[in-house]
């Protein structure tokens, strides 16, 4: 990007001072509570997941206990991932509404209020 | 996605005479009307394609549910649902750990990736990669991984679109097959080249609808003859079968050390992989905003972990109801569980409609892999590179329409090169290729305050180069059974997917390289990515008709 004619002016000599926002208080509690979610979070479902490789790789008659009827601890399991990846994105997105995208509007909005001039579409929003 | 079929199940294709079921007559009429009815609308929706935002992007127009469709139209590819189906019927267990892999992925795109991407990025991945570093280098590295995952991609769908036809539409003969290779391609070429990125999607919602609501028919049908209980079709796959082991891992990786390393590194490069593939980074820009982004990752992960539910159900029931031995003795074999339980349900009707969206499924997947081979030349090698960014964006867009023919001949000829090939070889390839080619670079540079240009360029060629050069001695190459070089034996690496080694090493050089380079990167630059990835200030609007 920036190299680019008619791009937003960020490329050369941009109106904002963007060390000076990433500095503010505001940007860095949006950032902090943006890593302290999807950070954790992605460890917990990659550990879960190879977890579950490892049991479907190494551990075939552990998987193979039955539960109820026909099924199985690892049919178990296995639902179970697709179980927590629903909740894990349900649960992200309900945090993201409450806790990031507020900071982050209000954050966009005082920027392109203070520099209009730096977030203008270079196509006018239109041909 | 994954085209199961070589991987592990060792299946005499296109064995003696067998029974056709259905009718070809039917298939191809129903698919002659899918492709009437699409071409349709990509026409309807051509109308608006101006610019480059128009042509690569949609005018970033989507809605996110729209998007999240056409991600999983695009996504859902035939071979995952012939594949995945038939690797259930015939592998049990097995088959069910890759569509974990594939659900399980998209965790990564919604955490780490999609919002973030969209806000700093214009058209391709090369604009997020090359954000805050040195131009050239770092976007001429990215253009050529997207260019090589797309080309190995592309060869898998055009090589499995022969295989498919051979099942569906009676046609044995190699003849045949290049000639449907061709149409298919030629077809793709007009939506892509007439749609551009909004025909394209439209093509995709389109599949995605008709494929999803072919297999949850299917699933319910086969759920309404077991009573609703889950374990009573286990219990049917296990007596028709006569293996209880096909309810538990084990069957197809469960046999040496070697395979079950080979599983890890699969599903190493699955999980990894999905939120590198450039034609899915792609669609995150068909959207207006971050948060139109999220929408569309949400209903792109409840769609497909919807479809993977229906297609745990399918292939025990085609287990249950037509089991291993009919399934492998079909034209098509493994790939032939999904169409012939069709076939024992609804007769020739449900055959054709489901052999239908299978074959207008390869055609959908292509043509999002075209486009975005063709924006990845046309923006980053053309625009950028060879131009310098002295380009108006109509000359840029008649580039990228040039480049889309150019792409499509290629995959025609390759689709043909490739026949017979091994299919599962081209799209782990590709799968393995994005992980470590591509996602240690587009996380680190969205996370890595210190990441500079040098780590970039090793991460990207290193990745690349290594996942490639140990697939090539792999004994999916040479020394094995089923390798494509038969006769000659330099398979030096035990693995037929390359994950496990080349996705860490990628990781490794990319800090070794940022860690050794003296030339710092402009910190402006990069609290300016870092502000606007999370704020979205200055992101690229949508285009108001």
């Amino acid at each position: 990007m920036g190299s680019h004619p008619g791009e937003p002016a960020a490329g050369s000599g941009p109106a904002v001072d963007f060390t000076e926002v990433q500095q503010t208080e505001q940007f860095r509690e949006l950032r902090k509570r943006h890593r302290s979610f999807v950070f954790p979070m992605a460890v917990f479902f990659l550990l879960w997941y190879f977890a579950y490789v490892l049991l479907a790789d190494y551990a075939h008659e552990f998987m193979a206990t039955p539960v109820v009827g026909n099924i199985n601890i690892g049919i178990v399991l296995g639902l179970l991932q697709f179980v927590s990846t629903f909740a894990i994105t349900m649960w992200y997105v309900s945090y993201a509404n409450r806790r990031l995208d507020p900071i982050a509007a209000n954050l966009r909005h005082e920027l392109e209020e203070a520099a209009p001039e730096a977030f203008i579409d270079p196509s006018g929003g239109k041909k | 996605m994954i085209p199961l079929v070589s991987a592990g199940v060792r299946v005499p294709l296109q064995t003696a005479e067998t029974t056709t079921v259905g009718s070809p007559l039917l298939n191809i009429t129903i698919f002659g009307l899918f492709v009437a009815i699409t071409l349709v609308i990509v026409l309807r929706a051509s109308r608006n394609n101006k610019t480059a935002a128009d042509y690569y992007a949609a005018g970033r127009s989507f809605t996110g549910g729209q998007n999240g469709t056409a991600i999983a139209g695009d996504y859902l590819s035939a071979a995952s649902f012939l594949g995945i189906v038939g690797a259930i019927a015939i592998n049990g267990y097995d088959g069910f750990l890759y569509s974990i892999g594939f659900l399980v992925a998209w965790l990564v795109a919604l955490l780490l990736v999609a919002e973030l991407l969209r806000n700093t990025g214009k058209f391709t991945m090369a604009d997020v990669l090359s954000f805050r570093l040195k131009q050239r280098p770092v976007r001429i590295a990215a253009a050529i991984t997207t260019l090589a995952v797309c080309f190995f991609y592309l060869l898998a769908q055009m090589a499995g679109a022969g295989g498919l036809v051979s099942l569906l539409l009676g046609i044995d003969d190699r003849l045949g097959q290049s000639l449907v290779i061709t149409v298919v391609g030629v077809l793709m070429i007009m939506y892509v080249l007439i749609g551009g990125m909004k025909g394209t999607t439209w093509v995709q919602i389109i599949k995605a609808c008709l494929l999803i609501a072919g297999a949850f028919i299917m699933t319910v049908w086969v759920l309404v003859l077991h009573d609703f209980n889950l374990s009573t079709l286990l219990g049917a796959a296990i007596e028709t079968s006569g293996n209880a082991a096909i309810t538990s891992p084990g069957l197809q990786y469960g046999i040496s050390a070697t395979t079950r390393l080979d599983f890890l590194s699969l599903a190493l490069a699955l999980v990894l992989g999905t939120a590198a593939l450039p034609h899915v980074l792609m669609r995150f820009y068909t959207v207006p905003t971050a948060k139109e982004a999220r929408r569309s990752v949400v209903w792109a992960i409840w769609l497909i972990g919807a479809f993977y539910l229906f297609t745990l159900v399918l292939g025990y029931g085609a287990s249950a109801l037509i089991g291993s031995d009919r399934i492998l003795a079909a034209p098509g074999g493994v790939n032939s569980a999904a169409p012939l339980l069709a076939y024992e349900l609804g007769g020739s009707i449900l055959l054709g409609l489901i052999s239908a969206v299978a074959f207008a499924t390869i055609l959908a997947v292509v043509a999002g892999l075209t486009i975005t081979a063709a924006a990845s030349f046309a923006h980053d090698i053309y625009a950028s590179v060879i131009r310098k960014g002295k380009v108006n964006p109509d000359g840029e867009v008649k580039v990228a329409r040039r480049t889309v023919v150019v792409i499509g001949l290629l995959s025609i000829l390759g689709g043909i090169g490739a026949q017979g090939q091994n299919v599962a070889f081209l799209v782990a390839l590709a799968f393995a290729v994005a992980a470590s080619a591509n996602l240690p670079t587009i996380l680190y540079s969205l996370f890595w305050r210190k990441f500079n240009t040098q780590g970039a360029v090793w991460s990207m060629y290193g990745g690349l180069g290594s996942a490639i050069l140990l697939i090539a001695l792999s004994p999916v190459v040479s020394g094995g059974e089923k390798s494509m070089i038969q006769g000659a034996d330099f398979s030096v690496f035990p693995l037929s997917n390359p994950g496990i080694v080349s996705i860490p090493l990628a990781f490794f050089l990319g800090w070794l390289g940022t860690t050794l380079s003296k030339t710092a990167e402009d910190p402006m630059k990069q609290a300016e990515m870092e502000v606007r990835s999370l704020t979205g200030v200055g992101a690229e609007k949508a285009t108001d008709h």
